[in-house]
């Protein structure tokens, strides 16, 4: 068995040395990794390129490449501007919502939470409360 | 070397006669053509994409048929698609009104090859018990090709799935070349149907005549 180990062995180094040669060009095996390292890719690329120019050649249309998909023409610029007012029912919805969410769970576990834990839960409430007071300030909790 | 020239040479080289007798002694033959055909078709009839709309009450059976209780993903059909880009099969589920089929021939154009329509129910087949409206279009297969048309009013979901199973011979029976090869592999057919335009009294045009010609009546004394 070891007879057949060494031989084995004995081949592959003279192999290598036949492909290496006998300077010391060792960056030819970089070449041949990076040749299959493109051919690997491109290969099953270009039989699915091969595949559906096959057996699904193109169709394009004006209807078919057109953006809108319910059936009804688009009409108008699609780069509609948003009001950016909107940051302010942002705030109060994390304020109010999201912050009660929070609020019971942290109430019910508040005594045998650890010290992180509750440091972090109170960072996370003073910013809101952070945004509350910011919100207050600006007076758009008046009912008007 | 087209697919057609090698097919043709295929046949040269295996006449039917050896066939048959080589399939007596059990041994099947097949043709690389063949083989390619059947699993193409076996990709894409297992895996109809249906276009998640419904226009009338028929809709409330395909729904009916795409839930637990008739299971149309036995076939590979559940998935609805909400869009025309990824769905292969548009189930023309309702009445359409002339105010609807625009949009319907629309959609139809937007879905990608292959791409094939069932006609449910007598609405979208004729118009049905509507087809005497005036805003009632008198069957879809008028402005694009349908391959299955469903009578019922409405079809029950036994029937959709009978018409799924039969959309599914259908793709089975197409070959990539020749003329039995679907649509989308025949250069001459049209990638897009125009859509129908509201005139001063009906859509125009009426219908297209590539798809559906009006019926004549043959009668054997003139009047």
């Amino acid at each position: 068995m070891g007879v057949v180990v060494n031989a084995d062995l004995g081949r592959q180094i003279q192999w290598k040395q036949q492909i290496m040669g006998t300077d010391n060009s060792s960056y030819f095996f970089l070449a041949l990794f990076l040749g299959v390292a493109v051919l690997f890719p491109l290969i099953p690329i270009g039989l699915a390129w091969a595949w559906a120019r096959l057996v699904s050649p193109p169709k394009p249309g004006p209807q078919k490449n057109a953006i809108y998909e319910c059936g009804l023409e688009s009409r108008g610029d699609a780069w509609v501007q948003v009001r950016p007012n909107y940051y302010v029912y942002g705030i109060l919805f994390l304020v109010f919502d999201v912050e009660a969410v929070f609020l019971l769970p942290f109430a019910a576990a508040f005594l045998g939470l650890p010290f992180g834990a509750s440091g972090a839960a109170l960072v996370f409430m003073l910013l809101l409360a952070e945004g509350l007071v910011w919100a207050w300030r600006k007076g758009v909790l008046q009912w008007k | 070397m087209g697919l057609a020239q090698r097919r043709a040479a295929m046949e040269m080289n295996m006449d039917e006669n050896l066939r048959r007798e080589l399939s007596q002694h059990g041994i099947v033959t097949l043709s690389l053509e063949s083989l390619c055909n059947w699993g193409y078709n076996w990709g894409r009839r297992n895996s109809l994409w249906p276009l998640g709309f419904g226009l009338a009450c028929c809709a409330i059976e395909m729904i009916a048929a795409s839930m637990a209780r008739f299971d149309l993903s036995r076939f590979g059909a559940e998935v609805f698609r909400p869009s025309p880009r990824q769905a292969d099969l548009m189930i023309v589920a309702g009445t359409v009104t002339k105010k609807m089929a625009p949009q319907v021939v629309r959609l139809y154009n937007q879905m990608p090859e292959p791409k094939y329509v069932i006609a449910m129910g007598a609405c979208a087949i004729s118009g049905g018990p509507f087809k005497q409206g005036y805003n009632v279009l008198k069957g879809i297969d008028r402005y694009i090709p349908v391959d299955v048309h469903i009578p019922g009013c409405p079809p029950c979901p036994e029937a959709l799935i009978h018409a799924l199973m039969t959309l599914q011979q259908k793709i089975a029976g197409q070959t990539l070349t020749g003329p039995d090869r679907p649509r989308h592999l025949d250069p001459a057919a049209p990638s897009e149907f125009a859509v129908p335009a509201y005139g001063a009294h009906d859509l125009e045009p009426a219908f297209h005549p590539q798809v559906w010609h009006p019926p004549v009546l043959p009668r054997e004394e003139p009047l």
